[in-house]
């Protein structure tokens, strides 16, 4: 007779662990059926010591089983004892080979020869039960293999790494500390991997740490040799190991012949499920990454969530109760009202699935807002999306004159010039009404962005609206300029790209949504640099007024994005709107101004033309040092130190000179930094006034100073406490103040940490290395003023 | 919007300063004491406290600097340093009266007067160093001008290997007997009158003409190198001695300036003390 079961949970990855423990509290009669000899394989086949993610961050876990960040071995420990603790009925080395039936009475086959039978079947399997291999004549060679558990255990071996995914590059470079490594790339590059991963690739191929084969296969293996096909032909190369990465499929063979049905014939395709996981097999639940979550934390919830189903609970998703505290402030409207009243009434969330609202409002904030209530101002740093539910806002774009105002109404947005470019606020939001506001943060509303084609479409065309009548035309009438509009269209251009020539017709007036430009113009034969300009700023505009020739050349300093508007269609609107002709008139008069004041002194052209060379056209915020100041004190740096737990973030000495100009190395505060690109931890934000900085639960992974174009970051082991300013003065109990500004030592249980400027955010008197410049020697700068600087070369 | 510490605000401290003094002379011609102008008048005690009282505000200097994360600007103190600590010059002389003697008194308007004009060069050092060693440099960083010359040596002792004892001892010569820095006078002076490096150019200019056909292009080559390697030496000692004039003001100024309160404390306690 066939033990038998209520629930058999096959597979002991989080979601199969988590359905085991919901149903050892609910004391339910379960197994958990596991092939191995240890729980959860995949994670057991990590890399030693790999950090293990804990995403979506605001995802409450809803399991017996506890999991949070932390390294690969930590997790495995905690699960295994768990397991013990919570008497989960876990059966080891029981492969199932299959299961047969129908609901209340399944059959489980173990390979062993044992028959199981239960009532539900819950299928956890994942995917990486089933990964790729290498399929060729030979491959059964004892030193190929498909996972490497600690990169340390190898040493002066030649090995080749099959793949380029996020694995097969982690594994290289781990690899190539201590062995000869090539990698095999079946492409010419490497996409689809994260940009971390890009960057360390390639600086390792550059720098000549490991090799690579590009659009190479592996065409088969003898025993101490790979041999490759590559474009030249075939290619025979010794190793001592070969290292497979290919990833891994869903096992769709075992999971049909269940009667399983997929989503369609597709390779990447996954099981058919209901709401609740259940499969076209009733009593038969698919959970885990075999469902398509392949995140820990969320094949957890479902883990859970299988087993209260299946025991007749029909339960609130797991992010429930995080709606309702969010709505707290809207007295009493459930959650799905308000849910529905948002999509309803904002046409820009209108074309997200229920699944992914409901992600997007626990990431966005509730606002009640009263009449007359500031939203934010102008020259904030803030960088999320409001959309108006209820009520209406209006913009003050005009700073010195209050009554110059665009309102927004309900079911508008408002904000999304922080998606595009990482600068300040362009104008105040203040509310018309009692206002019902939902707020965004940037990172969520570039994954809708990037998901929902649909609300891509709504906010470009808003947002070129917007910018138009912002930069252009604040007082003109939004049907006015439909024509304007329609002709519109964005462009991208990458650093060094040219926008506009000299002597080219002026057909068209360019908005900077992103990124940077600089004006040069050939006098005398040389290319002299005019200006620098910033986004949201316009450029091109004397074609609005005439149809003359260009008089300069403009080229993208970093990667930006402007917006291309026909200025045929713009004169058109000039002809009738006189006074709007007078104000764009007086506009440009302004910035010709400017240039021929350049075009006196080229040398301050000169200096911009160094700037942006030196990578400040992407920046937000950077020191620079008039070294005909400098009196090489170092208090700047003596200052940094002590100021930030013993560790110096810039180096004055270092970084290039341009006659008595000099740009050290500290951080740059990018439009868009580089830093934040990969930090697993999610350490580095970017402040309201503009900062970015790096919080404590940095991991101290290095991706931030790998990204730094700048090599600003550096990792460091926090200093020693200093003794007080008289018990070193009078007793020489040392180090002093602004001795010993790097320790950089390893101090025992200390873990190193990234560390770069924060512009002093949590310092009352701002930068400390400007404030302790003894001679006025240290600035900092804005892209704003690089013109002003300019002055400063010709003054020293 | 950007100012040294000379120009802050417009001179803002220039100003208070030059106020301050123009009202001190004024009022030192127009008070006729009765007996002549000392220390002992109402008008000398009251340069002698502003005085006393500048050089310990001025004293605090040197702790306000490493209050460092404070919410002021160094600069702003440094401007006020200088020009207030000038006008002592006027303040602290007229309250002497013109009396001197051999004297704690005046060894304290002694020790002041060395701490002005210690500072006095230091305004001067500060003003036109700056520049002069940025143009010295020419854009490098002193580690890069130093890895130079290290590379240049590693480079001419690869060169020198298969080439006759003669020429190798230059080379040897040149690597092992060049020195940068060394005592304060060397490093003030900015150059080395015994140094390795040119002795062995000089003697390897001659020499180069003598070496067999065989060696002479390699002779040559630890010639340009060699050559290249003094232009290199100059700058770094030219950097380093700017950089000691830019420093060395402060070793008379702030020992004197301890001193100078001790003999004022004993200036304002003998005074009081033998009143």
């Amino acid at each position: 007779m066939a033990d038998h079961y209520d629930i058999a949970i096959v597979g002991s990855g989080p979601s199969g662990l988590s359905a085991g423990a919901r149903a050892a509290q609910k004391g339910i009669n379960h197994i958990l059926l596991e092939t191995t000899d240890h729980a959860s394989d995949t994670i057991y086949k990590f890399q030693k010591k790999k950090f293990v993610m804990a995403t979506p961050d605001v995802m409450p876990l809803r399991s017996d089983v506890s999991f949070e960040v932390g390294i690969r071995e930590d997790i495995l420990e905690t699960w295994d004892r768990e397991i013990d603790e919570q008497k989960i009925n876990i059966s080891y080395k029981s492969e199932v080979t299959a299961i047969t039936g129908e609901k209340d009475n399944f059959t489980l086959k173990i390979k062993d020869g044992r028959t199981i039978t239960a009532n539900h079947v819950v299928l956890s399997i994942g995917m990486q039960g089933n990964i790729r291999k290498l399929d060729v004549d030979g491959d059964d060679w004892e030193g190929v293999q498909y996972q490497l558990d600690d990169p340390e255990e190898y040493e002066d071996e030649r090995i080749i790494v099959v793949g380029a995914g996020d694995a097969a590059i982690e594994n290289a470079v781990a690899l190539a500390a201590q062995n000869k490594v090539a990698l095999v790339n079946r492409k010419g590059e490497f996409a689809r991997v994260k940009s971390g991963n890009l960057t360390l690739i390639t600086e390792s191929i550059e720098s000549g740490l490991l090799e690579c084969y590009y659009n190479a296969s592996t065409a088969r293996v003898t025993p101490g040799e790979i041999i490759l096909k590559v474009p030249e032909g075939e290619t025979v190369v010794p190793c001592e190991r070969i290292i497979a990465r290919l990833g891994a499929m869903a096992p769709r063979g075992f999971v049909e012949s269940c009667g399983i049905k997929f989503t369609s014939e597709d390779r990447s395709a996954l099981p058919d499920l209901s709401e609740k996981y259940e499969s076209s097999v009733p009593g038969l639940y698919v959970v885990g990454a075999l469902a398509g979550y392949p995140l820990i934390k969320l094949a957890m919830n479902q883990g859970y969530e299988v087993v209260e189903t299946i025991s007749g609970n029909n339960i609130a998703p797991a992010d429930e109760p995080l709606l309702e505290e969010k709505f707290a402030s809207l007295e009493g409207r459930a959650v799905n009202e308000v849910l529905q009243t948002i999509q309803e009434n904002v046409p820009l969330l209108s074309h997200m699935s229920a699944l992914q609202f409901r992600e997007f409002m626990i990431d966005s904030t509730i606002h009640r807002v009263q009449k007359d209530d500031v939203i934010f101002l102008r020259n904030d740093y803030t960088n999320s999306v409001y959309s108006i539910v209820e009520g209406s806002v209006s913009a003050l774009i005009n700073p010195d004159d209050a009554s110059e105002r665009v309102k927004l109404k309900k079911g508008s947005f408002f904000g999304e010039m922080g998606l595009i470019a990482g600068r300040r606020r362009t104008a105040t939001i203040v509310a018309n009404e009692d206002s019902f506001l939902v707020e965004t943060p940037r990172r969520a509303m570039l994954r809708l962005i990037n998901s929902v084609p649909g609300s891509k479409k709504v906010l470009d065309t808003a947002a070129i609206y917007r910018q138009i009548q912002t930069h252009l035309a604040p007082n003109i009438e939004k049907e006015l300029l439909k024509d304007i509009v329609d002709s519109a269209a964005v462009e991208s251009l990458s650093a060094g790209d040219v926008l506009i020539n000299q002597g080219d017709d002026a057909d068209s007036v360019f908005l900077i949504r992103s990124g940077s430009f600089v004006v040069s113009s050939l006098i005398g034969g040389r290319d002299v640099v005019l200006s620098y300009i910033p986004s949201g700023n316009y450029i091109g505009e004397m074609a609005l007024l005439t149809e003359a020739p260009r008089s300069a050349t403009v080229k993208a300093t970093v990667a930006s994005e402007v917006i291309k508007i026909d200025a045929a269609a713009f004169r058109a609107l000039l002809k009738t709107e006189h006074e709007l002709r007078r104000e764009i008139e007086a506009k440009f008069q302004d910035r010709m101004v400017e240039n021929l004041e350049t075009e006196e002194r080229p040398e301050a052209g000169d200096v911009i033309d160094f700037l942006v060379g030196q990578g400040v056209g992407e920046a937000s915020d950077v020191l620079l040092i008039d070294e005909s100041l400098c009196v090489r004190c170092d208090n700047c740096e003596k200052a940094c130190a002590e100021t930030h737990g013993g560790i110096s973030r810039l180096n004055r000495e270092a970084g290039p000179t341009f006659e008595t100009l000099h740009v050290p190395t500290s951080c740059r505060h990018c439009e868009h930094p580089h830093c934040m690109s990969d930090c697993p931890a999610d350490a580095i934000h970017r402040a309201p006034d503009g900062e970015v900085f790096i919080d404590d639960t940095c991991i101290g992974c290095g991706n931030c100073a790998g990204n730094c174009p700048y090599g600003v970051i550096q990792l460091a082991y926090p200093a020693k406490e200093k003794p007080g300013l008289l018990s070193w003065l009078l007793f020489g109990s040392g180090p002093g103040p602004g001795q010993d500004k790097a320790s950089g030592k390893k101090v025992e249980g200390a873990r190193s940490m990234a560390a770069k400027c924060d512009m002093c955010k949590d310092i009352e008197g701002g930068a400390s290395c400007v404030s302790a410049c003894p001679t006025g020697a240290a600035i900092r700068v804005k892209p704003e003023e690089f013109l002003s600087i300019t002055n400063l070369a010709k003054a020293g | 919007m950007h100012d040294g510490f000379l120009t802050y605000q417009n001179m803002k401290f220039l100003k208070m300063a030059a106020v301050l003094c123009v009202v001190t002379v004024i009022a030192y011609i127009w008070y006729q004491p009765i007996d002549e102008h000392n220390g002992g008048t109402w008008l000398g005690y009251t340069l002698g406290t502003i005085g006393a009282l500048l050089i310990f505000w001025l004293t605090w200097l040197g702790i306000r600097k490493r209050r460092y994360g404070a919410n002021f600007s160094l600069s702003a103190w440094v401007s006020a340093h200088v020009y207030l600590g000038l006008s002592l010059i006027v303040i602290a002389t007229l309250h002497t009266g013109f009396q001197f003697g051999w004297n704690v008194h005046t060894l304290a308007y002694v020790l002041m007067m060395i701490v002005i004009i210690s500072g006095g060069f230091g305004i001067y050092a500060y003003t036109r160093y700056p520049k002069v060693m940025s143009e010295n440099r020419r854009g490098s960083s002193l580690d890069d001008l130093l890895a130079q010359i290290g590379d240049i040596d590693r480079e001419c002792r690869q060169i020198a290997a298969p080439l006759p004892d003669s020429v190798a001892e230059l080379v040897v010569q040149s690597c092992e007997h060049t020195k940068i820095g060394g005592s304060l006078l060397r490093i003030l002076s900015g150059k080395d009158k015994s140094c390795g490096s040119t002795a062995a150019f000089e003697r390897l200019r001659t020499h180069v003409s003598e070496v067999e056909q065989e060696h002479a292009q390699a002779t040559r080559k630890l010639l340009v190198l060699i050559g290249k390697k003094c232009g290199l030496l100059t700058t770094v000692r030219r950097d380093i001695q700017l950089k000691a004039f830019m420093d060395i003001w402060l070793r008379v100024h702030v020992p004197m300036t301890v001193a100078l309160l001790a003999a004022l404390v004993i200036h304002i306690f003998s005074v009081f003390y033998y009143w």
